[in-house]
């Protein structure tokens, strides 16, 4: 995963190579907010646009849904719908609310009368916008409700002697595979309180990173590439480990048992670093290996854009499914690992120890 | 700024809240409405298989051990139709036997019986033979005597004549 991202970082250094490129098609498909000049084709602006949130959802062409726009000022809250914010070549213009905002990489900034940004007043401007991001992130919300609403209710209705039909036969399996080999293992006896969060943010993880491979709407949105939205999901983990750590958990952490005074002094600050660092790893985790899946897919298709030529897209086109595909695995896998390391995590915080294991 | 962030890396916090507010629903719902009854529903279940599987193990016992039963049981029948099967032979033999005494005793005085007749017939035939042997000497003697004489070799004829008539029946 690693090398995958660092692959994707060459791109983006070598995309400058890339910017004399001259496509009139691509013009017309990717609006770029930096584009040097008409034609121009920016490999690193046109990838890092596309796995970037936004405030409009692009489908084909020159469609988009313009989704609304909620800023809290220090004048109080504003809804607008984002269409206010580019003109119809799907360029930024400014948009004079209770100040004048204009999109500058895809962020919303308070601009000055001329024309400049006027930074102390964008701090202050607080951004909850239903954004592509967020709209997807629902998409997910309602279709796995739907889905194990559907699911619970076969189970309801079947009874528990029949065995499972249709999809609930694909679904038992999962649920099956993250009661058996994440929670069990990790947490033994008191896995019944916490699978229901692990299943959840199982599905949640890999429905959202099934619907980022999705090339058209409703797929395409990187939620799962989106650093707040693994940031959101681990201080959940974050939090559920240490409202749930047992008394072994904390003294772990601030007075290491069976190990002399200065150990213990020693190790204290690396323990307690520890406990912020494992959600820090869950986030940039999910986060760097959905992105650079995004960022490799979308690279091998703008080779197309790079070379010039039809003739790239014979090699571009099957390592992009092959990709694509690799990508379906890394979904699933990642999913996993989440939930997995969370359930390690809580493991780890609920754990009786038993003081004679630890004097080595 | 010293160190120019890229925007990826910088958390949105409108969309924190958003996600937050996404997951916390997601776990809400799932929990209460569909983790619940289906964990529980895959317990029962599973709980159902165990019993059904030592249900089945149970019976599979007791059909064994019905099995060995019958086997004894079978076992039991051949032996006591063998024991039957041998007696009735003995008895027929028996039967046969007797039977075999019977007719020879029978048969024994049937021909005790019959010799016994024989012997009186043959008593009685010779009884009568004699009788009519001396009947017949009689009756010779007295035509003899009446012819006596007369004509001596006529005479004998007459004798062998009487004696030729005379036939020993």
């Amino acid at each position: 995963m690693v090398a995958v991202f660092s692959i994707c970082i060459c791109f983006y250094h070598n995309a400058s190579f890339a910017q004399n490129a001259d496509t009139n098609q691509v013009t017309e498909q990717h609006h770029n907010t930096d584009q040097k000049e008409e034609g121009d084709f920016d490999v690193a602006g046109t990838i890092l646009d596309h796995i970037r949130d936004d405030h409009s959802w692009h489908l084909w062409g020159h469609t988009s849904v313009h989704l609304p726009v909620i800023l809290k000022t220090d004048k109080g809250f504003e809804v607008f719908s984002s269409s206010r914010l580019s003109d119809e070549h799907h360029q930024p213009v400014v948009y004079n609310g209770n100040y004048p905002y204009k999109q500058i990489d895809g962020k919303i900034k308070v601009m000055n009368a001329d024309g400049s940004i006027n930074a102390e007043a964008s701090k202050k401007v607080f951004d909850i916008s239903i954004t592509k991001n967020v709209v997807s992130m629902f998409i997910t919300v309602f279709l796995l409700i739907f889905v194990f609403l559907g699911v619970a209710k076969a189970y309801k209705k079947a009874g528990v002697t029949s065995a499972p039909k249709g999809f609930q036969s694909f679904i038992e399996p999962i649920i099956l595979f993250i009661r058996d080999e994440v929670a069990i293992p990790y947490l033994g006896e008191r896995h019944v309180r916490f699978l229901p969060y692990l299943l959840t943010i199982f599905f949640f993880i890999w429905i959202n990173n099934l619907l980022g491979l999705v090339p058209f709407f409703p797929g395409g949105a990187n939620v799962s590439g989106n650093i707040a939205f693994t940031l959101t999901l681990a201080l959940f983990t974050f939090v559920i480990v240490n409202i749930n750590g047992k008394k072994d958990y904390w003294r772990h952490i601030f007075w290491m048992p069976g190990l002399s005074t200065g150990m213990k002094i020693f190790l204290m600050p690396i323990e307690l670093l520890g406990v912020f660092i494992k959600p820090i790893s869950l986030t940039i985790r999910l986060f760097a290996n959905m992105t650079a899946g995004h960022i490799l897919v979308l690279s091998l298709i703008s080779l197309v854009f790079i070379f010039k030529a039809v003739s790239a897209s014979a090699m571009a086109v099957p390592f992009t499914v092959f990709i694509s595909v690799i990508e379906l695995l890394v979904g699933f896998i990642q999913a996993f690992i989440f939930a997995m390391l969370s359930a390690l995590y809580i493991g780890m915080a609920i754990e009786e120890h038993h003081e004679q294991d630890l004097v080595l | 700024m010293l160190l120019e962030i890229n925007p990826l890396v910088l958390p949105d916090p409108g969309l924190m809240i958003w996600s937050t507010l996404a997951f916390l629903i997601l776990l809400f719902v799932l929990g209460k409405f569909a983790w619940k009854p289906i964990m529980k529903a895959i317990s029962e279940r599973e709980q159902g298989i165990n019993d059904s599987l030592a249900t089945a193990e149970k019976v599979r016992a007791e059909m064994a051990q019905l099995k060995s039963d019958n086997e004894i049981l079978l076992v039991q029948a051949r032996e006591e139709r063998a024991q039957i099967l041998k007696e009735a032979k003995e008895i027929k033999d028996k039967m046969i036997n007797e039977a075999k005494e019977q007719a020879k005793e029978a048969a024994g005085k049937i021909m005790a019986d019959t010799q016994q007749a024989i012997e009186n017939q043959k008593m009685a035939a010779l009884i009568d033979l004699k009788n009519q042997v001396g009947n017949m000497v009689v009756e010779v003697s007295e035509k003899i005597l009446r012819r006596e004489l007369s004509n001596k070799p006529e005479q004998e004829n007459y004798i062998k004549q009487l004696t030729n008539e005379i036939k020993l029946n």
